[in-house]
């Protein structure tokens, strides 16, 4: 069980929005925990001989950073079940001031009978969202 | 142009990755997690746990292992510097704890054209020792043809 009641949730209702700053040193520290070096995520040089507007954050950083306002409303990533996204849009993450993104979830359906929730996530960058049909199944 | 006989195609099952307590923490602060469930091992226990358990789209590490083994199939003939990540979903059958043993078995579920570019669908079963499912990632990677 956790804190949440799930008969007092409504469709279209906030769970909360939080904004995530990524730097360089964001990047770096997620190649590292994941293992993706490819290096249009860490050279500006590489990533504008492939046609890049500059150094990208990884797809899965924004993914992996998206889901914690679900994380933080549950209180226990074990409860994420099913958690998908389109990846729709690429972060630049500038040099000096990096990238901030601005995430939120509200209620997309309830399944009131197997206790579990769904949570529709926006991820927006720039004023552009950058996750299409970003959506977290939770178990409450 | 991806290869579309390998459509269906099922890869060998990788190595056994032994999931480390510290590699779970290196993993959650990098999605910037805060949650003690990811870092705290008291605190995971007293939720249930055994120990401290992965970040929701830390099965990725599991996946790449996998889609490794595409890559370097010649059949598959993927040129991975084209490969843009579609999009990608992770359905849990329960979280990855420390102390877990996961393999990962991978099948190409579908290769699609669209004019010069192709889309290619893995699905990547995870199971830990005991052979029974944890994970099932599915990633769509783009691969950009030639303009």
């Amino acid at each position: 069980m956790t804190h949440i009641n799930i008969a007092g949730l409504e469709v279209g209702q906030s769970i909360g929005s939080v904004e995530i700053l990524l730097t360089r040193d964001s990047l770096v520290r997620y190649a590292g925990a994941s293992g993706d070096f490819n290096p249009i995520h860490y050279r500006d040089d590489i990533a504008a001989s492939v046609g890049l507007p500059g150094v990208l954050a990884h797809g899965m950083l924004t993914m992996g950073a998206a889901i914690q306002v679900v994380v933080d409303w549950v209180g226990d990533p074990g409860r994420i079940v099913d958690y998908g996204v389109r990846f729709t849009k690429p972060v630049v993450v500038d040099p000096v001031d990096g990238a901030v993104l601005t995430i939120s979830g509200k209620i997309g359906e309830i399944d009131a009978e197997n206790n579990i929730v769904r949570v529709d996530i926006s991820t927006v960058f720039n004023e552009s969202a950058v996750l299409g049909k970003a959506q977290a199944r939770v178990r409450i | 142009m991806v290869n579309p006989a390998v459509e269906g195609k099922t890869y060998p099952a990788t190595d056994p990755y032994l999931v480390g307590r510290e590699k779970i923490r290196e993993f959650a602060h990098a999605v910037k997690s805060t949650n003690p469930n990811n870092l705290d091992v008291f605190a995971a226990q007293a939720a249930g746990y055994d120990d401290v358990i992965a970040a929701p789209t830390f099965a990725v590490v599991i996946q790449e292992r996998s889609l490794a083994t595409v890559l370097a199939d010649k059949e598959a003939d993927i040129d991975f510097s084209r490969v843009v990540h579609g999009d990608q979903r992770f359905i849990h059958a329960r979280p990855i704890v420390a102390g877990d043993e996961l393999t990962s078995q991978l099948t190409v579920s579908s290769v699609k054209t669209l004019g010069a570019h192709s889309m290619v669908t893995f699905e990547t079963k995870i199971y830990d020792i005991k052979k029974d499912l944890v994970c099932t990632a599915i990633s769509t990677l783009v691969v950009r043809g030639d303009e």
